[in-house]
């Protein structure tokens, strides 16, 4: 790793601790030493004001992304290879989709409290709404973008439809699906801060930070912050090895 | 005679509903073991014969027969090699080769033990494990000659396989094909825009008139095999198809 790429974020921790010395008021901004001690105890309930430590915080909405992310991969998956592959079925639900996708996951928070009642239910379909549309909307590229001769060669090597879709259609979309699926994880990852916002909900990273604020203690904000930062990155992570590994060959077809 | 196309004649229809002839009354034999090129000038419905004859698509009217049986759609007798970008790139090469195999159901073990013998063929036993995007254009078209070789078609039907490729590689595949050739004792259909290369490969060269695309003439290639390029005789072969392809340009 070259330096520069350590350089901002060390010069910002410095400017953090000189600016919280100067400022001296642990609301606005606490010091350095109150918040990585409850990062390097992410075990211990002690510095989270009774609300179970923040690794159990972190599970239960790793928890909460994974049941959304999950349920719109298993829909929007399908969805996106049916609407690929056909033309009628593309203009069936495209426009319902093209109505739908700008609104932003948080404006269907009413609507989700008001069909499923505050709890676990509205807080995956918010998930869900955020994560769908980029699954769906890469499936359906990545399977146009399969290339007509790939199938043909298929084809006239006796290749039945189900042979064609499992073995030219899915390998050939799959990068562009798994593009879909690290755009839709990083939503859905934004997505369950919010919706942990939600009147009625009693754990999760979301609801540690907006608690903590409601009893000014700042560094568990940024703790918590700084944990929901980086189990964003380190999910991203894998999304990239995966795709380092797997499909190395996207962009250089020939 | 194993490969007989009759009559077949292939319009389109425009967005504006009309209608253009692509094909008209192509009426052809080939035998087993035959070498037939079908050398035209673009757009005269060369490449869609030859997948009219893939099954990939339907004439207006017109039938196809191998050995007395009818021929609609795909046939597990044919394999089709294409010009580019037909090698699945998330595939190494053997698996690529296996492809075929693997879709007819055959096991591991031996489609692994036929592959290998195909990449005898063409050369490329080293390269088992590469991708296709680590390979030379050259390369990569003896992986799909091996791949449709793998089935053990009888008949080979060649869209321009080689267009896309620099005129050394060009020259150097057709002399490995016909070597191919030679020890497989396939049917080869083989398209191309190239007088040269039908000149060097072909027994009989059929000539193709602009659209709508019409047998122009058959020329029947005498020269034995290997053929060189600077023979006299040749030249004169190659001069005569060019003619009649050049003539056709004018008129058109």
């Amino acid at each position: 790793m070259r330096y520069q790429r350590v350089l901002l974020p060390i010069i910002l921790v410095v400017a953090w601790e000189i600016a919280a010395l100067a400022i001296n008021n642990p609301f606005i901004l606490p010091s350095l030493e109150t918040v990585v001690p409850i990062l390097i105890n992410p075990f211990s309930a002690s510095f989270t004001l009774g609300t179970g430590s923040l690794a159990e915080n972190a599970a239960i909405s790793i928890e909460r992304v994974g049941l959304g992310f999950l349920l719109a991969t298993a829909i929007a998956i399908p969805l996106g290879v049916l609407m690929g592959r056909s033309r009628a079925l593309n203009d069936f639900f495209d426009s319902l989709i093209e109505i739908l996708r700008p609104i932003p996951p948080l404006a269907w928070v009413p609507l989700a409290l008001a069909w499923f009642k505050i709890g676990l239910t509205s807080i995956v379909f918010i998930i869900f709404i955020g994560a769908f549309f980029p699954i769906l909307l890469n499936t359906i590229d990545g399977v146009k973008g399969v290339k007509k001769t790939w199938i043909e060669v298929a084809t006239t090597l006796g290749a039945s439809e189900r042979q064609v879709l499992l073995k030219v259609v899915l390998p050939g979309a799959a990068p562009t699906v798994w593009t879909g699926l690290r755009v839709g994880f990083g939503i859905a990852w934004m997505c369950v801060v919010a919706a942990e916002w939600l009147p009625g909900i009693s754990r999760g990273l979301g609801y540690l930070i907006l608690y903590a604020y409601n009893f000014g203690q700042t560094n568990l904000i940024i703790a918590g912050m700084v944990v929901i930062g980086l189990i964003g990155l380190a999910i991203d992570l894998v999304f990239k090895k995966v795709e380092k590994k797997w499909f190395s060959w996207r962009g250089l077809e020939r | 005679m194993a490969l007989v196309l009759d009559s077949i004649s292939k319009s389109f229809s425009l967005a504006d509903g009309s209608t253009v002839d692509a094909l008209s009354g192509i009426s052809l034999a080939v035998a087993d073991s035959e070498f037939v090129s079908v050398l035209g000038p673009s757009g005269c419905g060369k490449t869609t014969l030859l997948r009219i004859v893939a099954g990939l698509e339907t004439p207006t009217s017109g039938t196809i027969t191998l050995d007395g049986e009818r021929i609609a759609g795909p046939s597990p007798r044919m394999a089709m090699i294409f010009q580019e970008y037909s090698l699945y790139p998330w595939r190494t090469v053997i698996d690529n080769i296996e492809f075929g195999l693997e879709i007819r159901g055959m096991t591991r073990e031996e489609r692994k033990k036929r592959a290998i013998e195909y990449l005898d063929l063409v050369g490329l036993r080293d390269f088992a494990g590469r991708f296709p995007y680590e390979l030379s254009g050259g390369m990569r078209q003896r992986v799909a000659v091996a791949r449709a070789l793998a089935i053990d078609p009888a008949i080979l039907l060649m869209d321009e396989p080689f267009g896309a490729l620099d005129a050394q590689t060009r020259n150097r595949l057709q002399r490995e094909l016909l070597d191919i050739w030679e020890k497989t004792r396939k049917t080869v259909l083989f398209v191309t825009h190239s007088v040269d290369e039908a000149v060097y490969l072909s027994d009989r060269i059929v000539v193709l008139t602009p659209r709508p695309g019409r047998i122009r003439e058959i020329v029947p290639i005498g020269l034995p095999r290997p053929r060189e390029r600077t023979d006299v005789e040749f030249a004169r072969i190659r001069r005569y198809v060019l003619d009649h392809v050049e003539n056709m340009a004018d008129t058109r």
